[in-house]
């Protein structure tokens, strides 16, 4: 265990490291200040939406004596998947707060928002989970889809360029993507001391609870034939 | 009341639903070929009144655990109808539910909760539940150094300590010493006493006759025989014989 927290601070900081000497030695932006700062406020959601919605999506898989064996109410084991991974969010969380403070941002008011954007991140993850373990019962590469799309989901999110790059007739679709409006989000807050914009307020906690119904929607009605398929 | 009640019940399974891969979904799709069933139950029907005890009994691949599962709601059935009054503990599979790496009181803990203990609940009865496994010491080490023996008890100790309304059990009772068989006789005998059922898949007839007052016999998915237990059992037997006996006077002679 201790050597799994070490691994949750390890890998953003050394992604933190290679993108700061990449971003500013290659492709040099000046505009953004605090680029540690702020390649973290991305990495941080970024790696926990990876992670939380691969083992999510494998995890009534992995978990088949019990799905197949226990009658508990299934819906359970791809959300508690999804929950257990909130302990490496949280020290990652840990880890970007002191970053903030460390680079003399200081603590404010608007951090009282936080609390609330991570709860929907994680609200959304187990609505993706839920849809994607269920499949991953009938076609058991979707572990792969994921992945891939999780790969391109590193460039699709701003994470090592600001939100207000990207061209203004793809800002919308953007915004439609809870993570990508988390991250900009964050970057409001920590970096520049300023509430989330209203756009994202209304559309992260909307997508997100549209998605976990969608999960649990779809869960339920695939959930029926598990026990064929395990 | 009837406690379990399945009325004209079938089961099918498709055959190939181990192709699991997109490749194969895809192929499928695009071939459109018919799948073909497999019969696992074929309209099976009874009742398992209040305080009765069933033997269920059959050759392997009979559908004794696709009837189990059903009952416990692990799966759907195909056709029919399934009715199910209580709560259900079920013994089906040695290990189902536990976790190798956490020690066997963890696993006391979380298995109480996945048969539907409170919190509260399973505290109160965890000290009964270590006492009768008779685990001792060893319930603080991790799951995954038990025997057979020793984790076949632990699985019974909670099972039977939740208070079900139905128990359950899918041939596991035979990997218990004599000890800790007699003691599970005697716990099963009391359930019993409090009115509550006991539903019991073996091939060990002799320990069937002991506990249950009714069979029912399952041969490819239908039911063979049903009535009381000691009728099944000595029908289950004499075919079971039978068969044992016939292939013996066919074989070839063949030169030593």
């Amino acid at each position: 265990m201790s050597l799994g927290i070490l691994w949750s601070l390890l890998n953003p900081l050394v992604m933190m490291g290679v993108m700061t000497f990449i971003f500013s030695t290659f492709f040099n932006n000046p505009t953004i200040k605090n680029f540690p700062v702020f390649v973290l406020c991305g990495l941080v959601p970024f790696n926990f939406f990876t992670i939380a919605w691969v083992t999510g999506t494998t995890s009534v898989i992995d978990s088949c004596n019990m799905v197949k064996r226990v009658p508990i109410p299934r819906e359970v084991v791809p959300v508690a998947a999804v929950l257990s991974s909130c302990l490496h969010l949280g020290i990652q969380i840990l880890l970007l707060l002191s970053a903030v403070l460390i680079f003399g941002l200081g603590a404010n008011i608007q951090w009282l928002w936080l609390p609330l954007l991570w709860l929907f991140e994680v609200v959304f993850v187990c609505g993706l989970a839920l849809v994607t373990s269920a499949i991953n019962v009938y076609i058991r590469d979707m572990r792969y889809v994921v992945e891939s799309v999780n790969t391109v989901m590193f460039w699709l999110v701003p994470i090592c360029y600001p939100f207000a790059m990207i061209p203004e007739k793809y800002k919308p679709i953007y915004e439609i993507n809870p993570i990508a409006s988390l991250v900009n989000a964050l970057r409001y807050v920590l970096l520049e001391a300023k509430a989330p914009p209203t756009s994202t307020l209304i559309r992260l906690p909307a997508v997100s609870l549209f998605m976990l119904a969608v999960g649990l929607v779809v869960f339920r009605r695939m959930k029926h034939s598990f026990y064929e398929h395990i | 009341m009837a406690v379990l009640e399945f009325e004209g019940v079938s089961k099918y399974f498709s055959r190939h639903a181990g192709q699991m891969l997109l490749r194969d979904r895809l192929r499928n799709l695009l071939t459109q070929t018919p799948r073909e069933r497999f019969c696992a139950l074929r309209n099976v029907s009874f009742t398992v009144e209040h305080g009765e005890s069933l033997a269920i009994v059959g050759h392997n691949g009979a559908g004794k655990s696709t009837l189990l599962n059903i009952a416990t709601s692990l799966c759907l059935p195909s056709e029919g109808r399934v009715a199910v009054n209580g709560r259900v503990a079920a013994l089906l599979e040695l290990g189902s539910g536990f976790h190798l790496d956490l020690t066997g009181k963890e696993n006391v803990r979380i298995n109480s909760a996945m048969l539907g203990l409170s919190r509260k609940q399973a505290d109160e009865r965890f000290e009964e539940i270590v006492d009768f496994s008779g685990l001792g010491d060893v319930i603080a080490e991790p799951l995954r150094t038990y025997s057979t023996g020793m984790m076949m008890r632990l699985a019974f100790s909670v099972a039977v300590n939740v208070d079900p309304d139905i128990l359950i059990i899918d041939e596991v009772i035979g990997v218990g010493d004599q000890d800790f068989f007699l003691k599970c006789f005697q716990k099963i005998v009391d359930f019993r006493r409090a009115g509550k059922t006991l539903i019991c898949v073996s091939h060990a007839l002799g320990i069937l006759e002991t506990l249950c007052d009714r069979g029912l016999w399952l041969d490819h998915g239908t039911v063979q025989a049903a009535g009381t237990a000691q009728q099944v059992l000595d029908a289950y037997a004499a075919s079971a014989a039978a068969l044992v006996a016939a292939p013996a006077t066919a074989l070839p002679m063949v030169a030593p």
